[in-house]
């Protein structure tokens, strides 16, 4: 403060030095008085003691070869009983012989995760992604696939429908011609369908032996109840989210008493309404097929909670951002897709990814109503009377796995925050 | 060729007609009984006390705001409920705000093409050149590929109007479009306005710059 010249005209100087070794991190911030010392030395000590017991118990003293449980006894962690049940608690009552077909479904979807995560594919390719990991996954699940023809009619209508809207402003003749013909297609075909003058013709695709959805168990349940739960709840929740704010009484209040009932009862009772009482109103003789059932409720729960965290995001915009949307002609649609929904999504990306971590947790609910989720065949493996009393083991085995996937996606969410906040702030 | 030949000679036609318009906020009467009369190539600037209804005059032009009597009519076109009726007024007339209102997810280039390409449907090539041209106007054309938050409050406010610019729009509405910069920044944002008047386009502007009122 000696200096007396103009700010502008002084020497710039380097920064000081930053003479911090580990040392010197050390001594400032462990050992800094001499209460502070004690402290150090303590915690280091109990969290030794802690540790130490924990690693005699799991790896100095485990059993990782015993054939059966008693062998066990009066040791450390009965790792071996995870060596002798991993296969069930990784796939469930799947046909053991076949094990490999949920092993590669997993794979093709985390292939699929994996690929979707990065920012370069969120365009078309997206949806081919999705649709050949979708197929596939499903392919080696069922074993067998049946395609009715109304499905492609039904694409082929949406897909035209969409493409005619929203492309309206960018595309060319050929391109709004293809969606129009693919909408009438699609159109005239369903009509016909519907009126039972085209028969119910579908595509067989069946090059392995069929496996019903409730042969299913482990990993595959807790991904696909997962992985498509949240894609379809993310799209129905921003859907949500937009009709609660609609000038529209109708639409508005439909979107508030949904998303308040939803959140108003517990998971539990949705699913078990979905598994018990859905049937009682049905006509008899149809049914549908209870993992369906699940994965319908999960969908709806968590689309309810994904349309108030994304309804957050909305109100967190100023209003000049609809305003300079609005000035400029943008309809709803373009305002919505190109300017509102890109920034309140990202504003919205930690409470979001801390929703679908609590969703792929809350899967596990499904047990419930009778599903085998990874929770509930590591629960069954506990059940072998060979390997009675080890649920410590079984239970940190399943507690390491879940924390991997909700790890991934905690690490993903901070990578799309750095990401998708590049350049844009100062 | 017949549209031009008839802007040619309606050069003395209103663009923009306002029949004793009124509007309340609530119970307080805003706008009472405006007439204004806007022909074309006409530049009007707005002053008044704050609160006394400048910016809620020119955004009832665009529909930002709505009119509650009266008519307005911009380049023969009845504003009304009709949706249709309105995109055609909003794709006439640019507007630049106050507080720039860029979208700060998007590059200064994609925030100049955005509006041509989906509103205008234009070529995105065609759109980009337009848009660079008109950067070089307001004389940021390095800044295209950075996004707004890199940018200073009057480099903000020249790609605003630049943004505005794209669709080639007959009127420009500048709502207080200087208040919200730093005094060294005003000058270069005036400039740009200045050579836009300059160039003959009609111009509706509530400012509280009395040189730039003044001296035009």
């Amino acid at each position: 403060m000696t200096d007396s010249s103009p700010v502008g005209e002084r020497p710039q100087l380097a920064p000081p030095v930053d003479d911090s070794g580990a040392l010197g991190w050390m001594r400032r911030n462990l050992f800094s008085s001499w209460l502070n010392g004690i402290t150090t030395v303590v915690l280091i000590a109990a969290i030794g003691w802690i540790l130490s017991g924990f690693l005699e118990w799991a790896v100095f003293t485990a059993n990782f070869t015993a054939s059966v449980g008693s062998e066990c006894r009066d040791q450390g962690a009965c790792w071996a009983l995870i060596r002798e049940k991993y296969r069930y608690i990784f796939f469930g009552s799947f046909p053991y012989e076949q094990h490999w077909r949920p092993l590669f479904a997993v794979i093709a979807m985390l292939a699929m995760l994996v690929l979707s995560a990065d920012r370069r594919m969120w365009n078309w390719r997206l949806l081919v992604i999705w649709g050949v990991g979708s197929f596939v996954t499903f392919l080696l699940m069922f074993g067998q696939i049946h395609i009715p023809l109304s499905l492609f009619l039904f694409v082929a209508l949406v897909v035209g429908g969409v493409g005619m809207s929203l492309r309206k402003a960018v595309a060319d003749a050929g391109e709004m011609n293809a969606y129009r013909v693919l909408a009438a297609i699609g159109f005239v075909g369903l009509a016909l369908r519907i009126a039972g003058i085209l028969p119910a013709w579908s595509l067989d695709i069946a090059p392995l032996s069929y496996v019903e959805t409730s042969l299913w168990g482990g990993i595959p349940v807790t991904m696909i109840l997962a992985t498509y739960g949240l894609a379809f709840a993310f799209p129905y929740g921003i859907l949500l989210a937009l009709g609660r704010r609609s000038n529209l009484p109708l639409i508005k209040g439909l979107c508030v008493g949904f998303i308040e009932l939803i959140r108003g009862v517990p998971l539990i009772s949705l699913l078990i309404m979905a598994s018990v009482m859905l049937p009682l109103f049905l006509p008899s003789g149809t049914t549908i097929d209870k993992f369906l059932r699940a994965q319908v409720a999960v969908i709806l729960f968590a689309g309810a909670y994904i349309a108030e965290v994304i309804r957050g995001g909305l109100q967190s915009l100023p209003k000049g951002q609809f305003e300079a949307a609005d000035a400029m002609g943008l309809n709803y649609p373009q305002k919505t897709l190109l300017i509102v929904l890109p920034q309140a999504i990202r504003v919205v990306i930690p409470p979001l990814i801390n929703t679908f971590i609590g969703f792929f947790k809350d899967t596990s609910l499904v047990l419930i109503i009778g599903i085998f989720d990874f929770l509930n065949t590591a629960n069954q493996a506990l059940v072998d009377p060979n390997w009675a009393g080890f649920p410590a083991e079984v239970y940190l085995f399943a507690a390491f796995i879940y924390f991997i996937f909700c790890y991934s996606m905690s690490r993903y969410s901070k990578y799309l925050e750095v990401e998708l906040n590049k350049g844009t702030r100062r | 060729m017949a549209a031009k030949a008839v802007r040619d000679l309606s050069k003395n036609a209103s663009l923009i007609e306002l029949k004793s318009v009124n509007k309340w906020f609530g119970q307080f009467h805003v706008l009472s009984d405006i007439n204004l009369d806007v022909k074309e190539g006409e530049k009007i600037v707005i002053c008044g006390p704050s609160g006394s209804g400048k910016s809620t005059l020119i955004r009832c032009i665009n529909r930002l705001e709505e009119h509650q009597a009266g008519d307005i009519i911009v380049d023969g076109v009845t504003l009304s409920n009709d949706v249709k009726n309105i995109e055609a007024i909003r794709r006439e007339v640019g507007m630049v705000f106050q507080s720039f209102n860029l979208f700060p997810h998007l590059t200064i280039l994609d925030n100049l093409t955005l509006a041509p390409i989906w509103v205008k449907k234009m070529p995105k090539k065609e759109a980009e050149e337009v848009a660079m041209a008109l950067l070089k106007r307001v004389r940021i054309p390095e800044q295209a590929l950075k996004y707004p938050g890199q940018l200073s409050g009057g480099q903000q406010q020249r790609v605003a109007i630049a943004r505005a610019l794209c669709m080639r729009p007959k009127i420009m509405l500048f709502d207080e479009p200087t208040s919200a910069l730093d005094p060294e920044m005003v000058k270069e944002v005036l400039d740009v306005m200045i050579e836009l008047a300059g160039e003959g386009m009609t111009m509706l502007c509530v400012t509280h710059e009395m040189g730039f009122a003044s001296g035009r």
